[in-house]
């Protein structure tokens, strides 16, 4: 984590002692992991504003770091204490019921509580005690995918929370919120039966400037004046690469062009989808000479781009 | 287990009469041995909590019972999810379970 401490706090390079203390108090009472428990991206956060608070809290780190003789990732250090990791198990037992413990007492938690609610579902709960071979559980995990590796298939590693890794291969064409099935890959089995699945469900980061509608990408693509008038060849970005294609001349904001087979490519018995091009002329920078021009030009009679407006007004 | 003396050795800027004091107040609840108070490590991750809690993040004394309060129901409602997590985890079959999971991501829209 080597980002930049001031901008961790959000504080100036020049903030004094007291902004940044009150900066980082101000984070910790949102970020603290203790008060967000579970949450993995408040942990991180505050891992990392505590690092950058350690480092601009010292002076001497604070002018080390200034002069760049040392970065911010050589100060980071654990989160403190971690009450989460004891309150989370049984242990934390000792705390139920709130502080007035007697009170609330009527209200704890009992296990006959969880027999309630599975007698609601109309299940029994805890009657499974056998020896007969069980399938172990199926695991869930989540992966975030960027656009393109969506699109055209990717492998991907995926850190699970006990540390081991996975290798995935995504397919081309994974859409947003598929699952993906690695058998064998979730819990282990009880008493000699199989091992789970993995269950893998893919988030699909968004893309600058693609946007999938099912086999079919679409895309905006800017233009000068002079090629929506004159036409002619551009390189349009495509999910595959860069691509030569040619503007017909005399083409206008909103003229599509459409690449056959440049969508997303065939995969899985499905053929190939389009790439759908949505020009957009920019008039960017000008010179006195083509002002001059246009002062000069008369459009051809008739040429209403708000006639429309009009007849309808 | 640790003694109030080894507590406050190891844990920065803590001090007897602080622990004292919020065990009176059953903020922190140690056990008793051989005439002192024994810790476990709960307690002493929960005494580090309640330091940074006052000296960190100013919560001052008399907001700290309720912000511990709250705290303590959160903690409780998590192990309660925690438990059922496991006894569904050990009762109903993976697909069942993709099912509720994919009902429960709809929900929350």
């Amino acid at each position: 984590m080597a980002d930049d401490p001031y901008a961790t706090l959000g504080v100036a390079r020049d903030a004094s002692a007291d902004e940044i203390r009150r900066a980082y108090r101000k984070l910790a009472k949102q970020h603290h992991p203790d008060l967000n428990p579970g949450n993995k991206a408040a942990e991180d956060r505050f891992k990392a504003i505590s690092a950058a608070h350690e480092l601009l809290s010292d002076p001497e780190k604070r002018a080390r770091f200034d002069r760049g003789e040392i970065d911010a990732s050589g100060q980071e250090r654990a989160p403190p204490g971690g009450y989460r990791t004891y309150a989370d198990t049984s242990q934390g037992d000792r705390y139920g019921g709130g502080w007035q413990r007697e009170e609330f007492q009527q209200e704890d938690w009992h296990p006959e509580d969880l027999e309630d609610l599975f007698a609601a579902f109309g299940g029994r709960g805890g009657a499974r005690q056998s020896n007969a071979p069980r399938r172990g559980r199926d695991a869930l995990y989540g992966l975030t995918v960027e656009f393109l590796d969506a699109v055209n298939g990717a492998a991907k590693r995926l850190t699970l929370p006990d540390g081991r890794t996975l290798d995935v291969k995504v397919p081309p064409g994974m859409q947003d919120g598929q699952t993906m099935r690695l058998r064998g890959q979730g819990g282990p089995g009880r008493n000699g039966g199989p091992a789970g699945d993995a269950l893998i469900e893919i988030h699909v980061a968004p893309h600058k400037f693609f946007r999938r509608e099912g086999q079919d990408i679409r895309l905006d693509l800017p233009v000068t004046v002079k090629e929506a008038v004159l036409g002619g060849p551009v390189l349009v970005p495509t999910p595959g690469g860069k691509l030569r294609a040619t503007i017909p001349a005399g083409s206008d904001t909103g003229k599509e062009l459409r690449l056959r087979g440049r969508g997303v490519p065939a995969h899985g018995g499905q053929a190939a989808g389009d790439l759908y091009v949505t020009l957009r002329v920019v008039v960017g920078p000008t010179d006195a000479a083509f002002e001059e021009f246009l002062r000069s030009w008369q459009p051809p009679a008739g040429s209403d781009p708000r006639r429309e407006m009009e007849e309808g007004a | 287990m640790i003694t109030l003396e080894t507590l406050c050795v190891q844990v920065r800027g803590l001090r007897a009469e602080d622990v004292q004091r919020w065990i009176a107040h059953e903020l922190v609840r140690a056990e008793a041995q051989d005439g002192g108070y024994a810790f476990s490590e709960i307690d002493v991750a929960r005494v580090r909590l309640i330091l940074e809690l006052r000296d960190e993040m100013q919560v001052n004394e008399e907001a700290l019972p309720v912000v511990l309060s709250l705290l303590d129901q959160l903690y409780d409602l998590r192990r309660q999810m925690r438990r059922v997590r496991t006894v569904l985890e050990e009762t109903v079959p993976g697909e069942l379970r993709a099912e509720l999971v994919r009902r429960l991501r709809a929900m929350e829209g």
